[in-house]
């Protein structure tokens, strides 16, 4: 089995799959929309319409370069305020059209810089949670890579959260840990190790509902994940709007067990 | 969490350098003026230098006296502990230790009081324990009180003052930010009024979650108040930062906040805000 800090490795590799590679095996069908219809167009967050068989989705997902120049159009996958304003504008469409939404998660965090806290970094983030808190359509997450911080949470309040076997989730990046906790950031290994970060150590946590195996090759991958989805949008399409919403809201209330203090 | 350049104006209790025996715990140096300040005379300054007139950061236990109605404040009865779900060593031991130093059982102090003779409930954060970080408690207890707001159909205000989500309980912490959240679009849905006030600090996975939820924000003049640190923003950017970056007084420039409100005026702008709806 791979240690935490294998699976971080993992998480990062440049050569790893991301959303668009996903989206383009998993669903019949995919277009792109732009746009947060108020300054910007911020492409570390993809948006648009999609299809598997005749069930109809949202995407919103975060996206990573393949190669150097796309890394410099993604911003390295890190959203700007934009993204998550692009992101609120898609959910809120889904929901006029009762579309479910699929959100793919992989970043190192939301942007830390001067412009994305003078446009609102932490607004955004709070807002795209809230929104999504209130959506009267199925939300289902699928974590594919780097789960890191407030960036990834923002478009992860979700009716089921689905974990790719490698995939890491977090408070924030292990060097990140390691230099708040011990004044270290070259401790990132020994940070891995104890922040239980792996998909299991999510399960554990009953955040994370699924798991899927990385064993086979990415189409097989693909197929599973096409698999999951449409059963557990089967499953959610049972429920009313207001039971999506107490099923949501039943989910992250329960996180964080406590005991009576001696 | 975000404790680097946050963490160098706490303030420390220092002996005067004069020869004078001056009993040790009454006098206290403001971070801003340098000068020596009888705790007294601060105390009945709203914990404001007299000389200079700086902010020093205020307890949960003072700012609940600063803003509730003498004798109408009942805490919240929440006896509770985190279970330390990262199993880290000396987690418990250092919380059991700040409680006896600093007299608090954890970084929120929540309960339902009166401003002016109006109920409300209210959550004020504790810098002093653990920089005001949001665990598996805090998280809780914040929950649990817009839940009573919403059932007692009262106003809901909160004081931020917060590093941020707390590393020591991992992603146990990053989730308290979802569940908070969900909590406040009850609360909303409720057509319920939120007010938050932000103070010095307010970072992180606060700043991303309730803290910039109010339906009404205020802030303290000059406080510190963002989503990333200013030194993990330095070192991305490799620039340093501009003057009075992340102030108050920038969120209201830039249209995040609703007004910056002096500390001696707060009690009374709350109770008109909440008159005015």
């Amino acid at each position: 089995m791979k240690t935490a800090w294998e699976r971080v490795e993992t998480a990062r590799n440049p050569n790893r799959k991301t959303a668009l590679d996903y989206i383009d095996k998993v669903f019949d069908e995919f277009v792109e929309l732009h746009g947060d219809r108020i300054s910007k167009d911020d492409a570390s967050i993809v948006c648009g319409l999609a299809r598997i068989g005749d069930q109809n989705f949202t995407i919103i997902a975060q996206q990573k370069g393949r190669n150097t120049k796309e890394n410099m159009l993604r911003n390295f996958g890190m959203p700007n305020p934009e993204s998550y304003r692009k992101a609120i504008r898609f959910m809120k469409q889904a929901e006029k059209f009762h579309r479910p939404i699929i959100t793919f998660v992989d970043t190192k965090g939301a942007y830390p810089g001067i412009e994305a806290e003078e446009r609102g970094q932490g607004e955004a983030i709070a807002k795209s949670m809230f929104e999504m808190s209130k959506l009267k359509v199925p939300i289902i997450t699928i974590v594919i890579g780097e789960g890191s911080s407030g960036g990834a949470l923002a478009i992860s309040i979700a009716n089921k959260i689905i974990m790719l076997e490698n995939a890491i989730y977090s408070i924030l990046s292990p060097e990140g840990y390691a230099s708040i906790l011990w004044k270290d950031s070259s401790r990132a290994q020994e940070a891995a190790e104890k922040m239980k970060l792996t998909a299991q150590d999510l399960h554990n946590f009953k955040i994370v509902d699924k798991i899927i195996e990385e064993k086979d090759e990415f189409s097989k991958i693909a197929e599973k994940m096409r698999e999951e989805i449409l059963s557990e949008i089967t499953e959610l399409s049972e429920m009313s709007q207001n039971e999506l919403i107490e099923h949501r809201y039943s989910k992250f209330r329960k996180i964080g067990d406590y005991k009576e203090r001696n | 969490m975000i404790v680097d350049k946050i963490k160098k104006r706490e303030t420390k209790n220092i002996r005067p350098s004069n020869k004078v025996d001056i009993p040790v715990g009454k006098w206290v140096k403001c971070d801003k003026c340098k000068e020596i300040i009888y705790k007294e005379n601060l105390k009945e300054n709203n914990s404001i230098c007299p000389i200079c007139g700086h902010y020093f950061r205020v307890s949960s236990k003072r700012r609940i006296e600063q803003i509730i109605d003498e004798g109408t404040f009942e805490e919240f009865d929440l006896n509770i502990d985190t279970v330390n779900p990262l199993g880290l060593e000396d987690y418990e031991k250092k919380l059991h230790s700040l409680r006896e130093k600093v007299g608090v059982d954890e970084a929120v102090k929540c309960g339902i009081g009166e401003i002016n003779s109006t109920k409300v409930v209210i959550c004020v954060m504790d810098s002093n324990f653990l920089m005001g970080s949001m665990g598996s408690v805090v998280g809780e207890k914040i929950t649990y009180s817009i839940e009573k707001a919403i059932e007692l159909k009262l106003p809901l205000i909160i004081f931020c003052a917060s590093g941020g989500a707390r590393m020591q309980e991992g992603i146990i912490s990053l989730m308290q930010m979802a569940k908070t959240t969900e909590a406040l679009s009850k609360l909303d849905e409720a057509g319920l009024l939120y007010i938050s006030v932000l103070t010095d600090p307010t970072y992180g996975g606060v700043t991303a979650s309730f803290a910039m939820l109010g339906d009404i924000i205020l802030a303290e003049p000059g406080s510190m108040i963002g989503f990333a640190g200013p030194r993990v923003i330095e070192q991305t950017i490799g620039q340093s930062l501009p003057e009075g970056f992340q102030t108050a007084e920038f969120l209201l420039e830039h249209g995040f906040i609703d007004k910056i409100v002096e500390r001696k005026d707060l009690k009374n702008t709350l109770h008109k805000i909440i008159e005015l709806q």
